[in-house]
């Protein structure tokens, strides 16, 4: 909101500094997000009138001008269609320097002499658009310097208002605030009631809801005729200035009255074309399907929950939100009807949002407008219309729902409390005046106060509300900082919790980097790779960002394809977040890896990532839960995954994660280098750790037997190594993969699997023919079992 | 090859010592020995110029045994004289092999010097995202005073998200919030407050949590991505003040940024609290005096704060009278632009590597 200090300055005292009074205004709650000249500084420009135009005799399109300041009587050459006798312009006289950079010299015009400038509006940085001499109001003195007679040595304070400050979106508003920080008195503009010369009226009439639990909220309608207006008057320079500078555009002597009066007092209002209402006015809720053309030349259709205004024909408007086009006033209105009603905050709130509107009308009502301010806002209305239109004004008549609007009442208010929320000491008499700046009525001891807030301050209802009152006028920079003393809150530390930090430091030592996706992804994108339902949101920025993501791989897909395509062929990316199905959200850690295991270096040969190098990481992983026996990695298809590269993981029988290299399919459909692999694991329950328990250290020397086993090439390692863990029992300490051949050596379909098996007992020496058994033992279950012959034999 | 030539060269001499060397000719033979010694290329030549000299069948064991065929007087002079010749070889022998060994040593010294300019082989680090560094940090300074980390969901009910932090249907305060709905009436979570909500919901005061994680607003511009993070805190308990949320949140200003930031509170409006404030510090751009990170007003705006508003408390059963409590809630990506100097809030999600990696 824009706010006019010259404007200000009827209301309130508000001294010369305007940075300190900014200051004052944001820590008591009003913040000041801007200052800025109302416009430029222009010295030696001043009103000048022109009192004769004649042709240049050398120059079609230069007029030779007399133009006086009153003293002073100066030839000028003016070259704009626009000039004409009896005018008023600015005159930029000899040494004048515009905010253009142009310096005003005496010129001699194509052999005229020239003893200054006639400007434009926007040769003075007064309007960008302006074209043509700036046509002066009449009323302005001649001579007088041009930037006093517009009043544009003024400041324009942009205040951004918190939702709960209705009652300041108005000069008056903000001149009670201008009050209250400073500790000065309130100088309002008097307004005197009008008489009225005529008897008319227009009926009007509230009606009651179509039940008890939904009254119609509106609790009081002023209205007013007023006959016989000028049609098409303009209303006064002065406040179409102030108009300007509050961002609104004059449009016609009525409807900027009622802008006026608005952004002066805070109450909205409305003016009819008196001729075009048939009837009365009714103000009820809209009937589903009801239709209205707005002033904006749209028609919207109405549900039952929208107040409306009505006569008996048809809506007239939407109630505090906006006009219909119908009733509204045009060039040849003469007879007016003023509407300036009180709308429950709650019947006003997100009805005009919902087609889109806001307004300065609805913005105002739906923070709430005070109740009482309707009978003065039509009588400065009237006044004003009758002083710039003419006219003459029938009374004003005050139409009140059968429901009165909620009258203030009091609340207490502690001393202790104030003291005891802001852990400051603020003297009880203080306290009591602080308040009463602020226009509330303080009864009671300085123990414990009633405190009636002023009908504006409706947004004042409990005693949370007063003390916050008293803080900010009171200045949160004087209450102290105190440590707080408080009981000791225990930390739910369990140990079998695996932190974000661990798993995610785990990756970035082993060369990952962390990336942060969207939630929400591209519904085709994502459902090619991972099906699985997605939940849509109904109001997505775009089609890329439409669904929440079942998966944390295609949101790092696109961030690997994308930095691909920036000549980054290496990229490993992890991500730690949450995917989304309706009914859960699940934490994930997932990573891609693509490119080179190392990064480019000297001394060792460049090798793609295969799936044993992210195996590994995922083992990694997987390992910091101390229980990495738990888990299996079983060939199962996905379908992001290459067929033949693709593993779940499973903890005991629960699926927690998938491995696998991104399917060549999708690699070429998404313009990504391939091979890439991917993982993905759920971190709640894939990586939930054991706490360790100590198990006795053998001190017995431990024996050493390698035996490879020839097997088919479809048989899973696991398989074999299911085997041999199986038949070695208790004594097999370890068993490592010591190497998988397949070649010319072995017979076509068969590949032979080394293996290190590490036998020791914790009781005693294990002897060589007793690990020779175990090993013979092994040997013929895997025959066995497993159709495996022994390598060597 | 030269090697073995000395070798085959020092037998031969030893077969002519063995036959020659009388206790006559002695020092004569130690001479050259201790020349022979002296000139000895390798560990191993040595070490069969000592069997030739000192071995079992070595010349000057032989001369030692052939002492006892002597008369006593002249064994006791030659015996002397030999053993004395013994020795002077064994220390020549040994001399000259610490030498040759420190040769050795010093050789195998030199060839295995390696360019230590050359950089190291192997994984090279990756990074944590600028979001995550300071959200640890953040972490960190809450729980070292007190704090313990809470959590909830980000697909939220209208009651969690707005009705039971005081802002009804039809709030004004709703519009600026922007949210994303699902067909079902949920909607993604506009800020991490319901958490304070949810906490209150499980947990009796003395409540101290802070909850960090992702929210969502649907605006997208040069200034705001549709989704960010936020960090939220709460206090409950007897006897909190706002006062005491104003020492907690300069103290974390100060140690977040590491400069004694100074912090100014101005007064807002959030439906939740009561009071409410906006919390500014002083600029770590330009320490105060202005600069494009602070549009010369030598202030940001980090944080919003205030004390619970009653009727939260009273929406989860807390009474108001009893408890006290203040709440705040700052945006992470904010905070982390300041402190690293980000300028562009949405390079946060691009996550392209020339970005992260200056975060490593």
């Amino acid at each position: 909101m824009k706010i006019s200090l010259n404007w200000l300055r009827d209301w309130v005292d508000t001294g010369d500094d305007v940075p300190a009074l900014a200051h004052a205004l944001t820590m008591a709650g009003l913040e000041i997000e801007g200052i800025a000249a109302a416009g430029p500084q222009l010295p030696g420009v001043v009103v000048g009138e022109v009192k004769s135009v004649t042709k240049h005799p050398d120059a079609e399109k230069l007029n030779v001008c007399v133009v006086s300041t009153g003293a002073e009587e100066f030839q000028i050459v003016c070259g704009a269609p626009n000039v004409r006798a009896g005018m008023k312009a600015p005159l930029a006289t000899i040494g004048a320097k515009l905010p253009n950079g142009i310096e005003i010299k005496r010129a001699k015009l194509r052999g005229v002499e020239s003893a200054g400038m006639l400007c434009s509006a926007k040769e003075l940085g007064i309007n960008e658009e302006a074209s043509g001499l700036y046509d002066l109001p009449t009323e302005l003195k001649v001579g007088q310097d041009l930037v006093s007679a517009l009043t544009l040595d003024d400041t324009i304070f942009e205040v951004n208002l918190t939702p709960n400050r209705g009652d300041a979106m108005s000069v008056q508003g903000v001149a009670r605030e201008v009050a209250a920080a400073r500790g000065t008195p309130l100088h309002p503009p008097v307004v005197e009631p009008v008489a009225a010369t005529i008897t008319d009226t227009f009926p009007v009439r509230i009606e009651t809801g179509q039940t008890p639990d939904a009254p119609v909220g509106c609790y009081k309608f002023v209205g007013r005729v007023i006959r016989g207006i000028r049609p098409n008057a303009a209303s006064p320079f002065w406040m179409q200035e102030r108009l300007r500078r509050a961002g609104l555009r004059p449009i016609s002597a009525v409807v900027d009255i009622t802008n006026y009066v608005m952004l002066e007092l805070g109450a909205p209002m409305h003016a009819y074309d008196l001729g075009k209402l048939s009837g009365g006015i009714s103000v009820r809720f809209a009937k589903a399907g009801e239709k209205l053309t707005l002033l904006d030349g749209r028609e919207i259709v109405l549900t039952p929950d929208v107040l409306v205004i009505a006569d008996e024909w048809s809506i007239l408007g939407m109630a505090g939100v906006m006009g219909g086009e119908d009733s509204g006033i045009n060039d040849g209105t003469v007879d007016v009807f003023f509407e300036c009603a009180y709308f429950d905050p709650n019947d006003v709130a997100g009805r005009g949002r919902r087609y889109g509107l806001i307004t300065d009308a609805s913005q105002r009502f739906e923070r709430g407008v005070d109740p009482e301010l309707q009978e003065r806002a039509i009588e400065r209305a009237t006044q004003l219309l009758l002083d710039s239109a003419g006219g003459k004004a029938g009374p004003a008549v005050v139409t009140r729902a059968s429901r009165n609007y909620p009258v203030p009442t009091p609340i207490r208010l502690r001393h202790q409390r104030v003291e005891h929320v802001l852990g400051a000491k603020i003297d009880a008499s203080t306290v009591q005046s602080l308040l009463e700046r602020l226009g509330m009525i303080v009864r009671g001891s300085a123990g414990e106060w009633q405190v009636t807030p002023p009908t504006w301050r409706f947004d004042i209802r409990i005693e949370e509300d007063l003390i916050e009152e008293v803080a900010r006028l009171h200045g949160f920079e004087n209450i102290p900082e105190a440590a707080e003393i408080g009981a000791h809150v225990p930390s739910p530390w369990t140990e079998t919790h695996i932190r974000n930090e661990r798993t995610s430091d785990l990756l970035v030592d082993r060369g990952y980097q962390e990336a942060i996706n969207y939630a929400f992804t591209d519904q085709a994108y994502q459902a090619a790779l991972c099906p699985e339902p997605a939940v849509a949101l109904s109001n997505a920025i775009s089609a890329e960002l439409a669904v929440m993501r079942v998966s944390l791989w295609p949101g790092l897909l696109q961030a690997l394809g994308s930095n691909q395509r920036r000549q980054q062929p290496r990229v490993r990316l992890f991500e730690v977040g949450r995917r989304y199905a309706a009914d859960r959200e699940t934490e994930v850690i997932a990573g891609v890896a693509t490119g080179s295991v190392l990064p480019e270096q000297w001394g060792a040969e460049p090798r793609k990532v295969d799936f044993f190098d992210v195996k590994s990481d995922v083992e990694a992983l997987i390992a910091l839960t101390g229980a990495s026996e738990e888990f299996r990695f079983v060939a199962e298809s996905h379908p992001a995954l290459h067929p033949g590269q693709s593993a779940r993981i499973y903890r005991g029988e629960r699926p927690v994660g998938w491995l696998g290299a991104v399917h060549p399919e999708h690699s070429r459909r998404l313009d990504l280098t391939y091979p890439v692999f991917v993982f993905e694991l759920e971190t709640a329950a894939g990586l939930a750790a054991v706490v360790p328990e100590f198990e006795e250290i053998s001190r017995y020397p431990a024996i050493r037997r390698d035996i490879a086993a020839i097997v088919d090439e479809s048989l899973p390692v696991e398989a074999v190594r299911a085997v041999v863990q199986q038949s070695a029992g208790g004594l097999l300490k370890r068993l490592t993969v010591l190497s998988v051949y397949q070649g010319q050596q072995l017979q076509k379909g068969k590949k032979s699997i080394a293996l290190g098996l590490h036998l020791q007992d914790t009781s005693r020496t294990l002897t060589d023919n007793e690990a020779d058994a175990l090993v013979a033992q092994v040997v013929e279950q895997l025959g066995r079992q497993l159709n495996a012959t022994l390598r060597d034999q | 090859m030269v090697g073995l030539a000395r070798m085959r060269l020092g037998s031969e001499h030893r077969e002519a010592m063995t036959l020659t060397v009388t206790y006559e000719n002695l020092d004569a033979v130690v001479a050259a020995s201790l020349a022979e010694i002296a000139q000895s290329p390798t560990v191993q030549a040595l070490e069969e110029t000592r069997v030739g000299l000192l071995g079992k069948k070595g010349s000057v064991t032989e001369l030692l045994k052939s002492l006892g065929a002597m008369d006593p007087e002249t064994r006791r002079v030659a015996g002397a004289k030999i053993n004395q010749a013994k020795q002077t070889l064994m220390t020549a022998l040994e001399e000259r092999r610490a030498a040759l060994e420190a040769e050795k040593l010093a050789a195998q010294l030199a060839s295995d010097a390696v360019d230590v300019t050359l950089p190291g082989r192997g994984q090279a680090i990756g990074g944590l995202h600028p979001v995550t560094r300071v959200r640890r940090r953040i972490e960190q300074i809450f729980r070292n005073a007190g704090f313990t980390i809470a959590d909830g969901p980000e697909i939220e009910d209208d009651w969690h998200n707005f009705g039971a932090l005081n802002i009804p249907e039809n709030h004004p305060a709703r519009a600026m919030h922007d949210t994303f709905y699902f067909p079902d009436g949920r909607l993604l979570r506009t800020h991490t407050s319901p958490v304070q909500v949810r906490s209150m919901e499980t947990q009796k005061p003395p409540i101290r949590v802070i909850a960090p994680g992702r929210v969502y607003r649907n605006d997208s511009d040069m200034t705001h991505t549709p989704m960010f993070h936020q960090v939220e805190g709460l206090v409950v308990d007897e006897g909190i003040t706002f006062a005491n949320m104003k020492a907690v949140l300069h103290n974390f200003m100060r140690e977040l940024f590491e400069k004694d930031v100074k912090m100014r509170l101005r007064p807002s409006y959030f439906p939740f609290t009561e009071p409410s404030a906006e919390v500014d510090i002083s600029c770590v751009s330009c320490g105060g005096s202005g600069c494009r990170v602070c549009k010369q007003t030598g202030w940001v705006e980090v944080s919003g704060c205030g004390v619970v508003h009653p009727n939260v408390l009273k929406a989860v059963n807390i009474d108001p009278e009893r408890y006290t409590g203040y709440a705040f809630g700052m945006g992470i990506d904010r905070l982390t632009m300041l402190r690293y100097n980000v300028n562009d809030i949405r390079l946060y999600f691009e996550n392209d590597l020339r970005f992260l990696k200056q975060f490593a």
